[in-house]
């Protein structure tokens, strides 16, 4: 190995994190810390129906109870053509109720009041006349001859599809199915779950009645885009709409959407002249806002009896909720689902999906997944695995045997994508190799032959795509899907970055400091990076989908190279000297072969606003929007052993190995923080997190106590290792790591549960893997003790 | 309403307050002590843990009225003359944070740990954090923040 160059700069550098300083003393500035003069609360009741026709909404008795200031229904926002809402996917969902409810938890009214307990006192004075209707739960139910139609407010809609989606080549995978010598098919559901972020969602809007000005604090992955959608909705003019997204307590795509608690609190400020704030309620999160997965996923493999994959069918239906309300880039119906394919080089391809609407909440919006890249990894990896036990070859080699090649990037699949770097097998090897898999295999055929014990080992080598995207194929309602940096030095070498993406713990304020100085050589510390107020940062489309490296991580790069150009000009000016005869050297410009000659960036920065060569503009400051050329594809390796407890079905991790490949590493401690988190949140949907229903529509998972999350407790122990393989067209190689683990573990947690069985021809468990499915396997195979 | 006297942080706080008032919305809302969050409204998830008396507590289910004579203390009350706590060097050392929204309960649920136990081990910490949800980090990074105070506590002579 060759020995690294040692040579100052701040790429692959893990610098501690800059904006730790206020969170370590309690001084983050969360949406609920902020408090203003003359400021009422707004508390939302929520219909305890899944789908019921409204008869009546009564408020007199609320509205009378002192220190309440208004109620505000459906009707009240109908007559402002308030009453319903566009979604991120082009559909609409009701602000508050007018005609149906549809869901369990939809909003029906919010009481607007001078302090929050009385707010919350008055919900339980409404009084609303429901009229049940029949409940649907599943999509497959949604979509039968005949079911009630949930959606009967939209024109034209005659039955619950929503949407009918296809991919790839039907015939050319028909005939690569007709030459196998094998097909291996598996039926599976990625239930429903949730990114109950720590913090819920909630607002403070204060619209100026003098000047008409709204300045709304609000948790969101996406204020410059939230802003849109409220100048739409509401038809306020976009420059009176200010939105502050502070600090976020974690977001994991559950604020990336518009709620209906934003507008209404709103409306309420525009109506009553003074600031509301809204706070949910955890129940009110689960219950209500954007949920994750609830597809339902069934595919077949081609395969020759070598193991070599000729092609790949996959059917998957998406239950939506009551509203089609994902983040979604408008071409593409289900997301980034079509790389389904992953990893493996597959001649042939065919997805087709379907989307139905049932009467639960609205979303699918995400949960660290990419765009449903998380489903599609999960498939795949549960897909290749099953081929594995079928056709008798060890489920290691069986994926090597048909990974993309490292010489067939730039790869075009056959669902379209075209990977931009690659190189699988040694991510694979070297999982293997930090989790000795060949004599784990040995130890595990040991222990169960000679002590009954069952272990086991699963693998998922996973590929992402992330970076939304290019404009040419990416949008949300219409706005293309680049991002942008805007970058001020200011006269004594300090910099100020503003970004249009937006942190909720991803450590931004660090990472992206550190691009700057390694293009410009201002350290950290001198830089303020500033994001989440539209008023001032740069439009952008919003932290979500690991896209913020990929595009603000990019714009951020091309502009500080853009004033490191005109910095050389003005070095030049300094020194005396053609700018063609200057070289940068990390923080500096020096005369070629007078390395004594120079100026640093400081003393360039100082010369911008003090003295300039004739006729150039003052400052050093730029921006850029970056339209990427491609999406970057981030990918792995993960190794996970089990061991289940045959008394109990319980199932203990023992190792989890995880070699990511991200490209570039910017900070490598930060890098890691993202592995780890989505390792944990993968272990969580592999094994506990499930929001449920019963056949009447109540949400069964509405709290933390129903609500499984991993403690400290359960949480296993995580292994990290590297390989790099940077993106050829990111300005600095990086490819975006924040799903990479969610998209790639649960797979490798289920593969290890369903291998310790697989010698007895279990082939599949249902996420998540609680302990009884597992129990009820060992009686049903007669391992139970 | 009813008159109470807290001691918070090592300062008395005499207030009237109703007497179902969460003490989480007492310190927030009344001592504008916005460092501790609320996370689920059920006691499980401890964003809102505070010490009182020493003793971790989780203040979205624990009345005003109930901490009437005793002394809380919050994360605001853990630097002492401008320097940090071990604890809040640690998380920021080891990368113990993310959001940062469960980090004042989590720095607070640790300081009662080593305070009863100076060098705990690794199932220890697990242990004691097991009623704090971190959504963000996986834990890995908390238990070792706690083990790098740990170390600095006893390395760093008294006085």
């Amino acid at each position: 190995m060759a020995v690294q160059e040692e040579k100052p700069g701040w790429l692959g550098k893990s610098v501690r994190r800059i904006e730790d300083d206020r969170f370590i003393v309690g001084r983050g500035n969360y949406v609920d810390d902020v408090v203003l003069p003359g400021m009422l609360h707004m508390a939302v009741l929520r219909s305890p129906v899944a789908h019921a026709k409204i008869n009546s909404i009564d408020t007199s008795r609320a509205e009378a109870l002192e220190g309440v200031v208004a109620v505000v229904t459906g009707e009240l926002l109908a007559q402002h053509n308030l009453a319903w809402m566009p979604t991120l996917s082009g559909d609409t969902q009701a602000v508050l109720a007018t005609d149906k409810v549809r869901m369990q938890g939809q909003e029906v009214a919010c009481v607007i009041a001078e302090d929050a307990y009385i707010a919350h006192d008055a919900l339980e004075l409404i009084e609303v006349d429901y009229e049940q209707l029949p409940v649907i739960t599943t999509p497959q139910a949604a979509l039968e001859p005949g079911a009630p139609v949930i959606r009967d407010d939209k024109e034209g809609q005659t039955d619950n599809r929503i949407y009918h989606w296809e991919a790839g080549d039907e015939q050319a995978t028909e005939q690569a199915f007709a030459q196998a010598d094998r097909v291996v098919s598996l039926a599976t559901h990625y239930p429903r779950c949730h990114p109950a972020p720590l913090e819920c969602c909630g607002c403070v809007a204060d619209v100026n009645p003098a000047t008409g000005k709204a300045t709304i604090w609000m948790t969101s992955q996406a204020p410059h885009v939230h802003r849109t959608v409220f100048a739409l909705v509401a038809g306020l003019p976009e420059q009176n709409i200010q939105i502050i997204s502070p600090d976020i307590g974690g977001g994991f795509g559950n604020k990336v959407p518009v709620y209906p608690g934003y507008v209404v609190a709103t409306a309420a400020s525009l109506l009553i002249g003074r600031p509301v704030k809204w706070i949910e309620d955890r129940t009110g999160n689960l219950i209500s806002t954007g949920f994750a997965r609830d597809f339902h996923m069934e595919g077949e493999l081609a395969l020759t009896d070598e193991g070599k994959m000729l092609g790949l069918r996959v059917r998957m239906l998406s239950d939506q909720g009551y509203a089609y309300a994902d983040a979604q880039p408008s071409k593409f119906k289900a997301g980034l689902f079509h790389i389904v394919g992953g990893s493996y080089d597959l001649a042939a391809t065919h997805v087709v999906t379907d989307g139905a609407y049932t009467n639960k909440a609205p979303g699918g919006v995400a949960y660290r997944c990419s765009f449903r890249v998380t489903e599609a990894s999960f498939f795949i990896e549960r897909l290749v695995q099953t081929a594995a036990y079928e056709l008798g070859i060890d489920p290691a080699e069986l994926r090597r045997r048909n990974f993309i090649r490292a010489d067939q990037f730039p790869y075009t699949s056959a669902t379209g994508f075209i990977y931009d770097s690659g190189n699988y097998e040694p991510a694979l090897d070297l999982a293997l190799e930090k989790v000795g898999y060949d004599e784990l295999r040995a130890e595990q055929k040991r222990l169960r032959e000679e002590e009954g014990r069952l272990i086991g080992i699963g693998l998922a080598s996973f590929t992402e795509v992330v970076g939304a995207g290019p404009s040419k194929n990416f949008d949300i309602l219409g706005i293309k899907m680049f991002d942008s940096a805007e970058l001020r030095v200011h006269p004594t070498g300090k910099a100020i970055l503003k970004l249009g993406v937006k942190t909720q713990g991803q450590g931004h304020e660090t990472t992206f400091a550190q691009i700057v100085a390694h293009e410009l050589g201002i350290p950290p510390q001198d830089i303020l990076v500033q994001h989440g107020d539209t008023d001032n940062t740069p439009y952008g489309l919003g932290t979500y989908a690991s896209r913020s490296t990929p595009t603000a991580g990019a714009a951020t790069a091309v502009v500080a190279r853009k004033l490191r150009d005109k910095a050389r000009e003005i070095a030049a000016h300094l020194l005396e000297a053609s700018p063609e005869d200057l070289e940068w050297d990390w923080n500096r410009f020096y005369v070629k072969g007078s390395p004594d000659q120079s100026k640093t960036i400081q003393e360039i920065a100082f010369a911008a606003y003090t003295d300039l060569p004739e006729g150039m503009e003052h400052g050093l400051e730029g921006v850029n929007y970056y339209d990427p050329p491609n999406m970057t594809y981030p990918f792995g390796s993960y190794a996970v052993v089990v061991e289940i407890d045959r008394g109990t079905g319980k199932w203990e991790v023992r190792r989890v190995v995880a070699v990511d490949d991200c490209g570039v590493r910017i900070n490598p401690m930060i890098v890691e923080g993202q592995i780890m988190g989505g390792l944990t949140e993968g272990y969580a949907m592999a094994a506990m997190e499930l929001i449920t229903f019963d056949e009447d529509g109540n949400c069964l998972g509405s709290n933390f106590v129903d609500y499984l999350l991993p403690s400290s407790w359960e949480t296993p122990n995580f292994e990290l290792h590297e390989t790099v393989t940077p993106s050829p067209h990111h300005p600095i190689g990086a490819k975006g790591v924040g799903e990479s683990a969610t998209v790639g573990s649960p797979a490798a947690f289920v593969n290890a549960v369903v291998d310790a069985l697989a010698h007895v021809g279990v082939r599949n468990f249902e996420m998540p893997v609680t302990p009884d499915k597992v129990w009820e396997k060992l009686v049903e195979v007669g391992l139970a003790e | 309403m009813t008159q109470i006297s807290v001691t918070v942080n090592g300062t008395s706080r005499p207030a009237e307050v109703e007497p179902r008032l969460l003490l989480v919305h007492f310190l927030r809302g009344k001592l504008a002590l916005t460092g501790t969050h609320i996370g689920c409204d059920t006691t499980s998830c401890g964003a809102c843990t505070v010490l009182l008396d020493g003793t971790p507590i989780k203040s979205c289910t624990f009345l005003t009225v109930q901490a009437d004579g005793r002394e809380i203390t919050t994360v605001e009350g853990l630097a002492q003359n401008g320097a940090l706590h071990p604890l809040q060097e640690g998380f920021k050392e080891e990368h113990g944070l993310q959001c940062g929204f469960c980090t004042p309960g989590m720095l607070l649920v640790s300081k009662a740990l080593l305070e009863a136990n100076p060098s705990p081990s690794e199932e220890e910490i697990r242990w004691a954090l097991s009623g704090n949800i971190c959504r963000c980090t996986g834990y890995v990074n908390i238990v070792k923040a706690v083990q790098w105070a740990a170390k600095k506590i006893e390395t760093t002579p008294v006085g």
